[in-house]
């Protein structure tokens, strides 16, 4: 279906940008391409809208074939029906709100462009600033004006370059409870290009992480976050407790895996999929470590208990980041957040002696990272 | 004042801008957008009338336009008449003393216009036509008329190129700058002085429009 109605790209180049990429996106469905600034997320939409043109490659969207190195197929631009959300809007100045919508209606007839711009300026909550030029409006009603334009056209996918970058923070809440909404009317593949982990995580259905120009994993966020293809990904999402280790032995009976970090094993769910031997990278999302109360044992705590020394304790407003150098492992520091009070109550200060547990169920195999630039 | 050379002046001015207002347009707006090897080159050869003493200019082009030189030749061929001493060599000649006037301030104009603006305009569907027509022109055209005045401006004062490739042959080469040159000759300094009035007074108000205009440049109505 997605190659029928949805859009499926493939590019690959070596210059000026290497680009190794696939990705799909189905009808209705939003896909963030997230990655670090020089990820090549944005050279990407370029190359689906036709302002750029990838040494070799095929996209297609809506059962049309938009570009094909092999088939010398390139339409320009203005033959691809995109809807393009400029990190910048790239309003036209010397146009009304109006006008910039009416710019991109050209395939709709005379008499219908007025009411139809109109409307569209009503769906993104402009209405009664149709005759306001660009430079007399907020950063979030430009915003909007660049979105009623990108609907203008009748996509057949809607690109969104870092549309949320300029505005603050108040009315990024808004504009992406708006985006929320508007998706529940289109039924167009929307691409969100973004560096920020968490608006991904808000309003795509999946997330596809990017690394010099290379797509490393597509999943849905909460999966992705969860486990993560890669050491590469992993540190691109900012996991913190990522840590290298070797499959001690599978227990199938008891439904268990038993992984060794340095002097000490730790239990986990069964993954057959790593040999005994076989040196991993693992990784524990912060939200998956519990920390033993003092008074009274609590739910979990039998689960891999792991002793150490705090190493660094940082407030943050309610939560505490804290630190644990696990004791008889010299470079592995456990990374965790707690409320104050909880760390209060429970006495965790630079230097405290306190045990966590790590849910098993939270451990996350990998490949061993294979050298320091997959880590990088 | 000498009216007829008045009206030479402006007819060569209107000419020399009529045909500068595409080449300008189609080489700024080129020179502004599009890297390439020998751009620097193609940019200072299209300056040089800017800094070249115009009997320098004037004395290539003489020798260009003349009966033995290919182009004087092809215009013989073609048109049966020649293009020194003639109102056709003047206006050919003032078009190419007037090129970085024309083509300089409409590439600033091209210039301030933001990439993705245009590149906004072709993802809304538009045309390259279109995008030119509907977004470039109307906000490079503070640049474009800079060009257009400025040019205009200099042509009316352009003297060394006139003299050398069109002598002073009165109703056909001889503009107003000649005329007051020819005046002073004359000792009739109220003449010369009445007509170098009229067109300081038309260079101030040139210049002015070129200032006010390329405030705006960059502005972006904002």
């Amino acid at each position: 279906m997605a190659e029928a109605e949805g859009l499926t790209v493939r590019l690959r180049q070596s210059t000026p940008i290497a680009l190794d990429a696939e990705l799909a996106c189905a009808p209705g469905e939003v896909l963030a391409l997230v990655g670090p600034s020089g990820s090549g997320k944005s050279t990407i939409l370029r190359c689906i809208a036709g302002l750029h043109r990838a040494r070799e490659g095929r996209i297609a969207c809506g059962g049309a074939l938009w570009s094909d190195s092999r088939a010398a197929v390139h339409l320009p631009p203005h033959r691809r029906a995109v809807g393009f959300v400029f990190q910048s809007y790239a309003l036209f100045p010397h146009m009304t709100a109006l006008g910039n919508v009416l710019a991109a209606l050209g395939h709709v007839p005379g008499p219908e462009r007025e009411a139809r711009a109109r409307n569209l300026l009503a769906l993104v909550h402009l209405s009664g600033l149709e005759q306001r030029r660009p430079a007399t409006l907020s950063g979030g009603q430009q915003q909007r004006v660049a979105m009623a334009r990108a609907l203008a056209r009748d996509p057949k996918v809607l690109l969104l370059d870092e549309p949320f970058s300029a505005v603050d923070k108040v009315t990024r809440r808004k504009l992406y409870r708006e985006l929320a909404e508007l998706r529940q009317q289109l039924h167009t593949p929307m691409v969100l290009v973004t560096h920020d982990l968490d608006e991904a995580a808000l309003l795509a259905d999946r997330m596809c992480i990017l690394h010099h120009g290379r797509t490393l994993q597509t999943a849905a966020p909460f999966d992705l976050m969860a486990h993560p293809a890669s050491v590469a990904v992993a540190r691109l999402i900012d996991l913190k407790n990522v840590f290298n280790g070797a499959i001690d032995e599978h227990r199938p009976e008891s439904n268990l895996t038993l992984l060794r970090w340095g002097g000490r094993l730790l239990e986990m769910p069964l993954q057959p999929g790593f040999a005994p031997g076989q040196l991993v990278s693992w990784c524990i999302p912060t939200t998956h470590i519990i920390l033993h109360r003092r008074d009274r044992p609590s739910r979990g705590e039998r689960e891999n208990p792991v002793p150490g020394e705090v190493s660094e304790f940082v407030t943050l407003g309610d939560n505490a980041s804290v630190a644990i150098r696990v004791d008889g492992h010299v470079d592995d520091v456990l990374l965790m957040s707690v409320p104050v009070h909880v760390a209060r109550r429970n006495a965790v200060a630079m230097g405290a002696k306190v045990t966590v547990s790590l849910l098993s169920e939270g451990i996350h195999l990998m490949p061993a990272a294979a050298s320091e630039q997959d880590t990088a | 004042m000498d009216w007829t050379a008045l009206v030479l002046s402006l007819e060569l001015g209107a000419g020399t801008i009529l045909v500068l207002l595409p080449i300008g347009i189609l080489c700024g707006r080129a020179l502004a957008w599009n890297r390439f090897h020998g751009k620097g080159f193609l940019e200072a050869l299209l300056a040089l009338p800017l800094v070249l003493p115009p009997t320098v200019l004037g004395y290539y082009l003489l020798i260009a336009f003349g009966g033995a030189a290919p182009i004087g030749r092809a215009f013989h061929d073609l048109f049966g008449g020649t293009l020194v001493f003639s109102f056709a060599g003047l206006l050919i000649a003032s078009i190419i003393a007037n090129l970085p006037f024309a083509i300089q301030p409409m590439q600033r104009g091209f210039e301030a216009i933001a990439p993705e603006v245009r590149e906004a305009a072709a993802c809304s569907g538009m045309s390259p036509l279109r995008v030119l027509w509907r977004v470039e022109l109307p906000l490079a055209w503070p640049g474009i008329v800079s060009g257009l005045v400025l040019s205009f401006a200099h042509t009316l004062g352009e003297f060394g190129v006139v003299l050398m490739v069109g002598g002073s042959i009165p109703g056909e080469t001889r503009t107003i700058a000649i005329a007051i040159y020819d005046r002073v000759q004359a000792f009739d300094n109220y003449a010369a002085g009445t007509m170098s009035a009229f067109l300081l007074a038309l260079c101030l108000i040139a210049l002015g429009i070129t200032y006010m205009l390329s405030g705006r440049i960059g502005r972006r109505h904002g």
